[in-house]
């Protein structure tokens, strides 16, 4: 029997099985933020236990709240800095160069094709749009990967989902990932891998592939999961280039991890984008979507674009498409969190910057922002954001607030209107 | 090992996710015990009320996908703090269950018709559990009702509950 993409990645990295399908791997990589890994940290420390498996394989980010906004988080910050410091962890991004974990740590290369990578973050599955194996997991689990290396896991079973078609203008990778989460339900997934395939996918870019395998665990999946291919040695390749004498070679390595074609899924569907329309949440769970025609008019205050969903260069470049020559209506409150240092960059050299500003946002330094309500944009009660972030939970962004997912360029037609609007980039189906 | 006996919370929802067991705000704590203040304070369901629904409750006995969201422990040690060491629902998300057991926590899942019929006997009743782990059966009382209810733990979920916690257990073996 053939495997999938996961399969063979748990197989390569195999350390133990203690139990029924419960299999012990192997991990490349350990990702760490500040809000929890301090606890984490701490613990090791009050075990006798501060030490780290391989100071290489550990990447830490204060990411979540920064610059500290108090006491208290000045102290998470400071337990991760003094411990990468003491560890030796070189790849440690402090104020300056610091960006929300899931953009930053591709960005840097961190993430191969077949990687093991484990974070105390729900959105790692992010990462498995490289064709590697990344779950979020709690900071026991952490702890144990910073300690000895491992993860356990149940093996894996995985859903298939082809996506097939041609995508209409105006239309992307989040209104995919939402329409996909909307069809498979919150729990759809739990416990299972998310394996996004087909053309449409394969047409996609990094920066849209992570957008869909970032809300993979929003209908309850361990991890998103795309196929290598040419796109992804390209993304990698000005830190792969050492390792391979040329892209093909690259690529002919990474086609170990290419799913066997009579591979084993529990689950295959089909979901044909040719006439979809951008969609959007309607209330406190990700699976309660509506297309964004729907819902034309309804009340929002505060429109949010960043994330480790919706932060990178693609998406600033689509909101600021159609922000350009715009003003947002004076009764919204903009905010764009661009989400790494090199994508704030990026966006100020395109003009990208001057056009959010012009239009009446206000540009924060990257960071997770206002998507949990920890530190910027927190909503007041009764209060409604139209966010390109991955989460519409009761009170997510503020006690009483109401979240609206969308895209990049939904929100943005949204700031300009004052209230829920399809971008001028859709033509309809 | 955790005493996983007591008086039971009833939660009568689907998909309680991790924002709600303890709101993102608070997880600039860095103390478990600092957390206990705030376990559910955003539950968004009618009647209840944290500040006092809380009060003497062990255990809890809830519907669908319990914990989804976000992969914070802060959630299972918000619970642990509280002294509620178990939770019994229809299914769990990967991630709350996964951290309950490393904490040596239990998170139990019963068919959805057990569970229903829970629900039916003893929602709304002082109700207590009492849980053997030798013959894997939780004796239900409440309201001059008693049912006896089999479940199953597997033999790795059991072993991380009896070595209180995964690191331990991993920090020995690999």
């Amino acid at each position: 029997m053939g495997k999938t993409i996961a399969e063979k990645i748990f197989d390569k990295h195999f350390v133990d099985n203690p139990s029924g399908d419960i299999h012990v791997i192997k991990l490349d990589a350990v990702f760490c933020h500040e809000i929890t890994t301090p606890v984490a940290i701490n613990d090791l420390v009050s075990r006798g236990k501060d030490r780290v498996y391989d100071a290489s394989k550990i990447k830490a980010v204060i990411d979540h709240v920064t610059p500290a906004k108090d006491s208290k988080t000045a102290a998470q910050g400071k337990i991760v800095r003094d411990w990468a410091r003491r560890q030796g962890i070189k790849d440690f991004f402090d104020i300056g160069r610091n960006g929300v974990c899931h953009a930053i740590f591709p960005e840097q290369g961190f993430v191969r094709p077949g990687y093991t990578i484990i974070m105390g973050d729900s959105h790692t599955c992010t990462h498995g749009a490289f064709g590697a194996f990344a779950a979020g997991v709690g900071t026991t689990d952490l702890e144990v990967g910073i300690l000895k290396g491992v993860c356990a896991f149940q093996y894996p079973l995985s859903i298939k989902i082809n996506v097939t078609g041609k995508m209409p203008e105006g239309v992307f990778a989040k209104d995919v990932i939402l329409a996909i989460i909307g069809r498979l339900g919150v729990n759809g997934a739990t416990n299972r891998v998310i394996e996004f395939a087909g053309p449409v996918v394969e047409a996609m870019s990094m920066e849209a592939r992570m957008t869909l395998c970032n809300m993979a665990i929003e209908a309850g999946g361990t991890c998103g999961i795309c196929r290598p291919d040419m796109t992804t040695v390209d993304y990698l390749w000005k830190y792969i280039r050492d390792d391979f004498g040329s892209k093909a070679a690259a690529l002919e390595t990474y086609s170990e991890f290419l799913p066997d074609a009579d591979a084993e899924y529990e689950n295959i569907i089909d979901i044909d984008v040719s006439n979809m329309e951008p969609m959007m949440t309607v209330g406190f769970k990700p699976d309660q979507i509506k297309p964004v025609s729907e819902m034309v008019g309804e009340k929002v205050d505060q429109v949010y674009i960043g994330s480790c969903t919706n932060g990178r260069i693609e998406d600033l470049r689509a909101a600021a498409a159609v922000l350009k020559g715009n003003r947002i209506d004076d009764n919204i409150r903009g905010i764009v969190s661009p989400a790494t240092p090199s994508i704030y960059n990026q966006a100020l050299e395109e003009g990208i910057i001057k056009i959010f500003m012009d239009a009446g946002f206000c540009v924060t330094n990257p960071t997770c922002g206002a998507c949990l309500g920890m530190s910027n944009g927190v909503l007041a009660e009764g209060e409604v954001c139209a966010s390109t972030t991955n989460r519409n939970f009761n009170g997510r962004m503020g006690k009483g607030g109401m979240v609206h997912l969308m895209s990049p360029a939904t929100a943005a037609a949204t700031a300009i209107a004052g209230k829920i609007k399809n971008s001028s980039m859709y033509k309809g189906a | 090992m955790k005493n996983f006996n007591g008086t039971v919370l009833f939660l009568d929802r689907s998909d309680i996710n991790t924002d709600e067991i303890i709101p993102a705000k608070y997880l600039t704590e860095i103390t478990k015990e600092a957390l206990k203040p705030y376990l559910l304070e955003d539950l968004n369901m009618d009647s209840f009320d944290s500040n006092t629904d809380l009060e003497g409750k062990q255990v809890v006995i809830t519907r669908e996908n319990f914990g989804c969201g976000s992969s914070r422990e802060h959630a299972p040690w918000a619970f642990e703090v509280n002294g509620l060491y178990m939770v019994i629902a229809e299914s769990f998300a990967r991630i709350f269950r996964q951290n309950m057991f490393n904490c040596g926590m239990m998170a139990i899942a019963l068919p959805k018709e057990t569970i229903e019929r829970i629900f039916l006997t003893f929602s709304g009743k002082e109700t207590t559990i009492e849980t053997d782990l030798e013959k894997n059966i939780f004796v239900v009382q409440g309201g001059g009702e008693k049912m006896e209810v089999p479940f199953t733990v597997s033999d790795y979920d059991r072993s991380l509950v009896e070595a209180g916690g995964w690191l331990e257990f991993a920090d020995s073996k690999y």
